[in-house]
């Protein structure tokens, strides 16, 4: 059971003081042109008020668009190397939603399955989530039919739910502990509120162990030719989505020197599978709509005993023929 | 609304076409693109102020054309992106079903020419907001119009939601994804992404027919149209040709003409 | 606690080209640091990535021995960017290897029986490491038959290390060129492989059976070996999806919820009718 104070509107304040004054950077919800940005702050006044989500997920920070792998010097005959370090910042990601925070756990089980990625972990062990509980969900959310919720304290290092005057506090991890060590005067004693009573009412939407059940036994189901006939086959959906982890690594060199890039990629594009002889496994966006769909839902459990969705909804409100991926489960669920 | 479902019906029914590609409601209300094949389907049709979506993008995806023949549902920017698409040999004009409205009415357009004549007699300007801030960047100096677009490019992710949605980014291999030679870089970065807007624009100068759709379909909201807009633009003023008005046209930047002005060699 | 860099290669120098056919080339390569060349092992069926600096990274199979220390060897084809830059390659030149990645020929279940290797085109390289394997432990197995075809005489890589398997007693080498592409002087046979395999009437009985090619090839035998009563768990392959890290981590090569690079890249005809056609 986790820690339950009270972090009153003048206290996170102070937090977010300390916090950088403690050398971290800290990374929340921005209005920005009527789009929501994850942005550095320095108060909690910058955040934003009303905001259901970022349109971008906070997945940049362990696993940005480019990485640099490595690098190298070339002369004639000879090739010298240079390991690449991670620029990690001390970073604390404030006001993330409860979707969101468990999506880290999705990436980890990639990136350390089996070989660990140093990339990643580097930049995972200095950041620290203080996450938000929704008060509100959209069409598109649907974190209560994958096994989270809007108040969900996975993932979190500190889960904030809104109350009077400020906000419930969970201190849920070491990290989080680490944090209240800093400034312990700032969490008061907790009031035993329901959160559950503030947090937003999601009806589950699907039978998701029932789905991934069936799964293996649709694979050549018509129903994603149909789902997938309006998808125009962009990397939209991918490079927003919190658990996402697909990458390519690309060279960039002129002849003395080079480095090895790691780039996000997705297997919605029609080349991601693509040989040099032309033969491509995932044809048609059918069958790429399909991975993508059994990755998440059928590949991800059976080889990582979790989900690779955590359905936030990104992907549907970023996708422009806006495929709702809830509605697609639904159908699937259902076929 | 009633009109164009019963004439989809009716295409449907007779054969004449294999689906309907028009609108329906989607999340949150917004419109998305829907492929109506059965009657059931037909009934979720909507056509509404709410529609943006150029519709002829898909009519190149080979799982389109595996359909048969696709009647669409075309707003002015998806004529004009048709007759772009047959002028450019990307569609036969026999493969042309066009339902447009003409007040209340449904009017079926089956060729690239009632296309053209149907478009004639409502062309429709590039929005106001799009022109004002086209003039705003102008207004600035190079400066800042670099400032500006560095700004906004940093935030693009390279996704390619603005090429795959464009009806003229139809290309198979396109060149960003050429690596023999590697013309732009793969990764996001400041180089990359800069390099993928600089050409992109410049293969939509004289093509794009300014539907705005690259720029709706930014997730971050980068108005990428602005950049093909004013290319296209440019070619206009220089060749006194618009893209998407004729089923005929040579390509301005690969056609010599004696009169073509040549201000821009210096 | 700082971790490696999972992604960083060995450097290798190549030591010796051999030039297989047209575009088709064999690189010896040994590694630049001595650590590192004397704590390296693998075994027969695995690959790597090799990288040509300023170009890229590629995949191949690791086609000499694990039985012959100190090298490795690699055999490919140029086809794009990266086998275009090694290709142009020359004896002392530095690539990168990473490595050795993916599953393994099973030779120690083998143990006792008769091997039928089956190979079209450029798919020796992931056979010869294994045949030479086996040759060099010879006293494990029974008959060793070797199938190998090509499009033409000049398609035939290992033309040296054919002439030898065919001068040896212990291991009968068959091989066959589409008809059209024999030469005056061609001994072999002409035909595609899937009749020239139904015609050597192979016994099903305590063997098994790898067979490796482009996939049409491999469509035509599957069928041709299950008439001559091969079970689905006697017969092998190899599977080569688009990879890029071959760590299981950049989410390209998998087929189902099999990741080619670590649970691959060889897989028994049972397994693969029990995961999606994706290849
Ligand atoms: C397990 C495995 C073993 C292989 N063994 C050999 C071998 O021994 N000899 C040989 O000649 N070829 C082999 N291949 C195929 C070889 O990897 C590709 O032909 C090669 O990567 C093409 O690279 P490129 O950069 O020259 O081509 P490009 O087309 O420029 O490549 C672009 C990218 O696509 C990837 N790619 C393209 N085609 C393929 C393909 N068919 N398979 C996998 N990735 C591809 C490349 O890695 C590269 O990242 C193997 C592939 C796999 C997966
Ligand atoms: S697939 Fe969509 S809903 Fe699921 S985690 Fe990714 S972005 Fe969120
Ligand atoms: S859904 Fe596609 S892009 Fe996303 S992690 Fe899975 S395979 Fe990769
Ligand atoms: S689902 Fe939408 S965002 Fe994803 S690839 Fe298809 S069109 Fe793009
Ligand atoms: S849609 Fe936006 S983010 Fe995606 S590639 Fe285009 S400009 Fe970049
Ligand atoms: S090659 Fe990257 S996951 Fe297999």
């Amino acid at each position: 059971m986790a820690d339950t104070f009270k972090l009153t509107h003048e206290n996170l304040d102070g937090l977010f003081a300390v916090l950088r004054k403690d050398g971290r950077r800290v990374l929340a919800p921005v209005d920005a042109d009527g789009r929501t940005e994850l942005n550095d702050v320095e108060k909690p006044g910058q955040v934003s008020k009303s905001y259901i989500q970022t349109i971008m997920s906070a997945k940049d920070v362990v696993f940005p668009k480019v990485e640099r792998l490595l690098s190298y010097t070339t002369e004639p005959g000879s090739v010298e190397l240079h390991d690449a370090e991670p620029h990690a910042l001390p970073t604390v990601l404030f006001g993330v939603r409860p979707c969101e925070a468990k999506a880290f756990g999705a990436l980890d089980a990639v990136f350390n399955w089996d070989y660990r990625d140093k990339f990643f972990n580097a930049r995972l062990e200095k950041m620290a989530v203080i996450g938000v509980s929704c008060t509100k969900a959209d069409d598109a959310c649907f974190c209560t039919s994958v096994g989270g919720g809007p108040a969900d304290t996975k993932g979190s290092d500190i889960l904030l739910t809104p109350i009077d005057g400020g906000y419930l506090a969970e201190v849920l991890t070491d990290k989080g502990k680490a944090i209240q060590a800093l400034a312990p005067q700032l969490f008061t004693p907790g009031n035993g509120v329901d959160k559950a009573m503030i947090a937003a009412k999601l009806e589950q939407a699907f039978d998701q162990p029932a789905l991934t059940a069936k799964l293996p036994g649709m694979f050549e189901n018509k129903l994603w030719e149909g789902q997938s006939l309006r998808c125009i086959g962009c990397g939209a959906c991918a490079y927003v989505c919190p658990t996402c982890v697909c990458f390519d690594i690309q060279e960039e060199a002129d002849p003395k020197q080079g480095q090895r890039l790691r780039c996000w990629d997705s297997c919605g594009f029609s080349m991601f599978t693509l040989h040099a002889s032309g033969h491509n496994p995932r044809e048609t966006q059918s069958a790429r709509w399909r991975q993508r769909i059994y990755h998440k839902f059928s590949t991800y459990p059976e080889r990582y005993q979790m989900l690779g969705c955590v359905g936030c909804g990104k992907c549907t409100r970023a996708c422009p023929v806006d495929m709702n991926l809830r509605e697609h489960l639904v159908e699937a669920a259902n076929a | 609304m009633e009109a164009l479902k019963q004439k989809a019906k009716e295409l449907l029914q007779k054969g004449d076409v294999k689906a309907v590609l028009g609108y329906a409601v989607g999340t949150g209300n917004v419109r998305r693109p829907h492929f109506a094949r059965t009657p059931e389907q037909v009934d979720r049709l909507v056509l509404d102020e709410k529609c943006t979506q150029n519709l002829a993008t898909y009519l190149t995806k080979h799982e389109v054309k595996h359909l048969g023949k696709v009647a669409v549902v075309a707003l002015p920017a998806t004529q004009r992106a048709l007759l772009q698409l047959v002028a450019e040999r990307q569609l036969r004009d026999d493969a042309i079903c066009l339902l447009a409205m003409d007040g209340t009415e449904v009017k079926v357009l089956p060729s690239g020419a009632a296309v053209e004549q149907h478009l004639a007699l409502k062309t429709d300007a590039m929005p106001t907001a799009d022109k004002a801030m086209i003039e705003k960047l102008m207004a600035m100096t190079r400066e800042q119009r670099w400032a500006y677009w560095q700004q906004e490019l940093s935030r693009c992710v390279k996704c390619y939601a603005c090429r795959n949605s464009c009806p003229m980014c139809y290309c198979e291999h396109c060149t960003m994804d050429c690596n023999r030679p590697q013309w732009v870089p793969v990764a996001s970065h400041a180089l990359g992404n800069l390099e993928y807007h600089m050409v992109r624009a410049m293969h939509l100068a004289g093509r794009c027919v300014e539907c705005g759709e690259c720029g709706r379909a930014c997730p971050v909201g980068i108005p990428v149209h602005l950049l093909t807009f004013f290319a296209e633009e440019s070619t206009a003023k220089q060749f006194g040709q618009r893209a998407g008005h004729s089923t005929k046209l040579d390509y301005a930047l690969s056609t010599f003409k004696p009169d073509d002005k040549e201000t821009f060699i210096r | 606690m700082t971790e490696k860099n999972i992604y960083l290669p060995y450097l290798m120098r190549i030591t010796q080209i051999t030039e297989e056919s047209p575009a088709v080339k064999t690189f010896r390569l040994e590694f630049v640091d001595e650590v590192a060349a004397q704590n390296f092992n693998f075994k027969t069926g695995q690959f790597g990535l090799y990288s040509a600096f300023g170009e890229g990274e590629s995949t191949f199979c690791i086609a000499s021995s694990p039985t012959r220390k100190g090298y490795i060897e690699c055999t490919f084809r140029e086809v794009g960017r990266v086998t275009a830059a090694l290709a142009d390659k020359e004896v002392g030149d530095i690539v990168g290897f990473r490595g050795p990645y993916g599953n393994v020929f099973p030779l120690e279940a083998w143990k006792g029986k008769n091997l039928v290797f089956i190979a079209g085109g450029i798919a020796l390289p992931p056979l010869r490491s294994v045949i030479w394997n086996c040759l060099d432990l010879r006293d494990w197995f029974k008959d060793i038959t070797v199938v190998y075809g090509a499009r033409s005489v000049a398609d035939l890589v290992y033309k040296h290390e054919l002439k030898e398997w065919n001068e040896r007693t212990d291991i009968n080498l068959v091989t066959t060129v589409d008809p059209g592409g024999e030469t005056p002087d061609w001994t072999g046979k002409v035909g595609f492989v899937p009749p020239v395999v139904e015609q050597l009437g192979l016994s099903a009985e305590n063997t098994v059976a790898i067979v490796c090619g482009p996939p049409i090839m491999i469509k035509l035998t599957l069928p041709v070996l299950e008439k001559l009563g091969f079970a689905p768990d006697q017969i092998f392959t190899t599977l080569e999806n688009r990879m890029k890290c071959g760590l299981g981590k950049c989410g390209r090569c998998n087929t189902g919820s099999s990741y080619v690079c670590k649970d691959g890249p060889v897989y028994t005809l049972a397994q693969l009718n029990e995961l999606p056609a994706e290849y």
